[in-house]
């Protein structure tokens, strides 16, 4: 039997796909360059964009909001805020250092007041903490943040205020807080924290509230005012209502406006409460919905009583909206990385009748060669990817061009045989695999451009590397369909696997043809398998994780038809995400095998069969 | 003469089974009888290999009984074993009583560990040999009835038939995972103590169970050899060769298949019940693809629609599996790869198909003819 097939397209398909490919492309291109300083990982251009600013032959104050602006990004971004508070410091403030340049007055002011912190009266130090807040100096804010969290030392020695981090069992890495100068390790005695009290702490919380809410750039205040939601104390609550009378930028007030409508929830006349409530009706903060639910309990005016569940209903309702988003989204991926693995096999098992059962391990190869090429350019992490798409491709393609050439061309029209011999064949690729690398997962770096994720609302966000995927599994598929349906190659291909003796009388070198095509499909799941060693564990068996789903989606689509493959592989994962909630992880995969097993007893050929006489064997 | 009327013909067959007598007579003499020294002796734990051989032979004879003669690639025989096997377990769970970890007298460990309070429904009666007997027949054979009844009415046929049969057996080990399903999750059963009063480690109950299994091979051969030598055969062979045509002379396809597939799914679930016995556990690994895969690929080995076939190629991956993963354990992957790629490309009609070429050379050295077996 020769399940040999016809493509039966759509007559604007790929145009259309292509057209979408491009414009979520496109989309992401933007998104991705919008998100850039917010990365986590990219201090390095928060310091880049400080330092050129700083350069610049700008006056004095503006040069120094630009540093703070890289300052405060580096600050606000720190998964763990003191600590890193003093790396950035540490990374950020050299390049500002070389003379801050027209103002030396100003200069010694600040470091003067820096070195009056030491002093033992508290009353001192709160004047001079204030000096530094007013000085408008670029290191107030890590400095005034790392004395609020009690990070700030001196050295008894001489008296310079440092920061410390913690350095070996015993010791602390000192690094001066003026010109972020590292000035090694020593011991815990050598140095002595800068106390504050209480008294202080307020007045500095405002400082530092206030400080970075004056910043000039509305994305820095954004930034800011977002940190500060949720906020109880009283001193951030009355510089953000300063700063909101002042504030212009639209989605700043927003997020003021929710700061201050949190807070007015514990006011004591119920119409500012109900004024409040009417802010945060349907707002996503998961601070609005903890502060209104705490009002739940302990209102008694029963009109706000009703505002509140009002509010809190219309806030329900979004976020069940944001979890619909969510699953569907998940849905997607895991389809698009179902389309990504079947499609090679859609193209193997569809178009050529050949069930490949080495399919996997020809994706298993396409990570393994991710994680070479990116063992072979070390420290190029972010760009290992560019490299190692086409890199996996030409190599699983070698591979599959090797194995069409050396076994299944002697299987052609016998395809349950060619099951039995590339299952052999994907034997001995895992072994080789354990053999000349390692029997253990091998770590593939991600590059820091698919980390993070694009936040559409408080409530919802997507990461990037998933989404990164899912436009790549569907430019992978467009690219495909254009080799198909619109090169020389692709018409061979069409040919051969129609009529293979109608293609030879035509002058179609089939045998050419055929190990192209086996390429093709292989080359196809190495691509995939640079994708996948992003999302899973890359080691010798890994292929075999995919094989069955990838069977699964070509079946369930229609054998010989790459829409039917596409349209199968979401359909399947956004079904596996819809049903995991209320059945679990495996039974919901359970499910889905149950429910392909039926439906191919509706339809035994699939979504979209092939017509014709090419689908009566 | 009667009884022996279907392995007629077969001399492959018969040298197979008379191999197998002289097996099953002088494994125990060697190992009851001949003292350990003696270089003759054979050891319990070569008798419990080779009944563990002897049940995977009798699936392949399974397996063979369908692809060979019905044309249908199962990619999920091994559930049916794996069932089998469970219904076995679950007997043997019980026979514990309250000689296990906990001491519980009705529960098997697992159940008092996941802190469940009472016996569910579908472990009651495996108390009785009988029941689980019975069980080992209808559980896996009910399971290939409905599945069978759907597909091959629907006639879904070739690879798509393949695909879901894998997906099958995909299914039920990711529910034989589940702790909840009651089956013993991921560690599946294991700990037995005895079968029908027999302990399970002794000498005598491994030869018992050697024996059994060589009987139950004899038999499930002879079996297969029957239906295949019957009308039903035959109208099997020609629903292999050309399904439409037998359908229009006016023969129901659909039924011939079921009944023939239902009856392979049955003795797959024997192999399987003679089989936990002798290695001591039963877990979802069994259901994994990759085994029902593997257990093809030995029919293919052996020679396909031979039935004898499929023993020899059933016991001698096996073996070689045994021997390479003891000696070389690199290597037995590229041995068996390799093998799976030569046998397929080169020997299509496997080790049988060679003998049978060797035979026919030998008799007529002119005319030499390949059998064609697809």
């Amino acid at each position: 039997m020769s399940p040999m097939s016809r493509f039966v397209f759509g007559g604007s398909g790929p145009a259309l796909a292509m057209a979408l490919g491009f414009l979520l492309l496109l989309m992401t291109a933007t998104g991705a360059a919008d998100n850039q300083p917010i990365d986590p990982a990219s201090g390095s251009a928060a310091k880049l964009t400080a330092s050129s600013v700083a350069e610049s032959s700008m006056p004095g104050p503006v040069a120094d909001a630009g540093a703070d602006v890289a300052n405060d990004i580096a600050a606000s971004a720190a998964p763990e805020p003191a600590k890193n508070l003093m790396a950035e410091a540490e990374a950020s403030e050299p390049d500002l250092d070389p003379e801050t340049g027209s103002e030396p007055d100003l200069t010694a002011t600040f470091d003067e007041r820096v070195s009056e912190l030491t002093e033992t009266s508290f009353k001192v130090k709160e004047a001079a903490a204030q000096a530094i807040a007013d000085s408008g100096d670029a290191r107030a804010i890590p400095l005034l943040k790392a004395l609020l969290a009690g990070d700030l030392y001196y050295r008894t020695a001489d008296d310079r205020v440092v920061y410390v981090a913690p350095a070996g069992s015993r010791g602390w890495a000192l690094t001066d807080a003026l010109s972020g100068e590292a000035l090694g390790e020593v011991g815990r005695r050598d140095v002595r924290k800068i106390t504050v009290n209480n008294r202080m702490r307020g007045a500095l919380r405002t400082a530092i509230a206030a400080l970075t809410l004056a910043s000039p750039d509305p994305a820095l205040r954004l930034r800011a005012a977002r940190e500060m939601v949720g906020s109880d104390d009283p001193s951030v609550i009355s510089a953000v209502r300063g700063q909101l009378a002042a504030e212009d930028d639209r989605q700043v007030t927003e997020v003021l406006a929710l700061v201050v409508a949190i807070a007015d929830l514990k006011q004591p006349d119920s119409d500012s409460r109900l004024a409040a409530i009417e802010v945060l009706h349907g707002n996503l903060y998961p601070q609005a919905r903890n502060a209104l639910n705490a009002l739940l309990e302990s209102e008694q005016d029963p009109e706000v009583l009703a505002a509140t569940k009002a509010a809190l209903d219309a806030i329900d309702r979004k976020r069940q909206l944001n979890s619909s988003i969510e699953t569907l989204f998940f849905g997607l991926s895991l389809g698009s990385v179902l389309v990504l693995a079947a499609i090679g096999l859609a193209i193997t098992f569809g178009v050529m009748g050949v069930i490949n059962m080495a399919h996997g391990e020809l994706i298993m190869i396409g990570a393994y060669t991710t994680y070479l090429v990116q063992q072979a350019m070390p420290g190029l992490t972010d760009w290992s990817l560019l490299v190692a798409v086409p890199a996996a491709f030409l190599v699983s393609g070698a591979f599959g061009v090797a194995i069409e050439r050396t076994v299944i061309r002697f299987l052609y029209g016998r395809p349950l045989e060619t099951l039995l011999a590339t299952f052999g064949i994907s034997l001995i690729l895992q072994q080789l695999v354990r053999t000349t690398i390692s029997a253990q997962n091998v770590v593939v770096q991600n590059p820091s451009w698919m980390s993070g994720s694009l936040q559409l609302n408080p409530g919802l966000a997507l990461t990037y590397n998933r989404l990164y995927i899912l436009l790549f599994a569907l430019i992978v598929f467009a690219l495909l369909l254009l080799v198909l349906k619109r090169t020389a190659l692709g018409l061979q291909v069409r040919a051969v696997s129609q009529n293979r003796a109608m293609a030879r009388a035509m002058g179609v070198h089939s045998a050419r043809v055929d190990a192209l095509t086996f390429g093709l499909g292989a080359g196809i799941a190495g691509v995939a398998g640079v994708a996948l060693s992003q999302l899973t564990n890359v080691g010798p068996n890994m292929g075999q994780a995919y094989i069955i789903d990838s069977f699964m989606v070509v079946v369930f689509g229609g054998v010989g038809n790459l829409w039917g493959t596409l349209v199968a592989g979401m359909t399947l994962g956004v079904a596996n995400k819809l049903m995991e909630p209320w059945a679990g992880a495996v039974l919901a995969k359970i499910l889905v095998l149950v429910f392909i097993i039926l439906f191919i007893q509706k339809r035994p050929r699939g979504l979209f069969p092939q017509r014709g006489r090419a689908a009566a064997d | 003469m009667g009884l022996l009327q279907p392995l007629k013909g077969d001399t492959g067959g018969q040298i197979m089974l008379a191999v197998l007598a002289l097996i099953a007579i002088l494994v125990p003499i060697l190992n009851l009888l001949v003292p350990e020294g003696n270089p003759l002796h054979v050891s319990t734990f070569t008798v419990t290999l080779l009944g563990k051989y002897l049940t995977y032979a009798l699936l392949a004879v399974a397996v063979d009984l369908v692809w060979g003669y019905l044309g249908i690639l199962s990619l999920g025989h091994g559930a049916f074993f794996a069932l089998g096997g469970y219904a076995m377990g679950m007997y043997l769970m019980r026979q514990i009583g309250d000689r296990g970890v906990y001491g519980d007298p009705l529960l098997p460990d697992f159940m008092v560990f996941l802190d469940w309070q009472q016996l569910p429904w579908f472990w009651q009666g495996f108390d009785q040999f009988w029941y689980a007997a019975l069980m080992i027949l209808l559980v896996p054979g009910l399971l290939a009835f409905v599945f069978g009844w759907l597909a091959f009415r629907s006639r879904v046929t070739g690879v798509y038939l393949s695909i879901i049969t894998q997906a099958l057996t995909y299914a039920l080990m990711l529910a034989f995972f589940r702790n909840e399903m009651g089956f013993g999750g991921n560690n599946g059963l294991t700990d037995f103590k005895d079968l029908l009063g027999f302990d399970l480690q002794a000498d005598g109950t491994r030869i018992g169970l050697f024996l059994a299994s060589a009987l139950a091979l004899a038999l499930g051969y002879w079996a297969c050899r029957w239906v295949v030598t019957s009308k039903l055969g035959r109208v099997a062979v020609a629903v292999r060769d050309a399904e439409s045509r037998v359908r229009f002379i006016g023969y129901r396809v659909d039924r011939v298949k079921l009944a023939i597939w239902t009856f392979s799914a049955v003795l797959a679930g024997v192999a399987g019940a003679l089989y936990v016995p002798q290695v001591g556990i039963i877990n979802p690994g069994e259901f994994s693809p990759l085994n029902s895969i593997e257990l093809v690929v030995w029919v293919a080995i052996g020679g396909r629609a031979t039935l004898y076939g499929a023993v020899i190629g059933a016991v001698l991956v096996n073996y070689g599996k045994t021997v390479f993963t003891g000696a070389f354990p690199e290597a037995w992957l590229f041995v068996l790869g390799g093998l799976f790629v030569l046998v397929t490309v080169f020997l299509p009609a496997g080790i049988a198909g060679l003998l049978k070429t060797l035979r026919r050379r030998r008799a007529q050295p002119e005319t030499i003819q390949r059998e064609a077996t697809t």
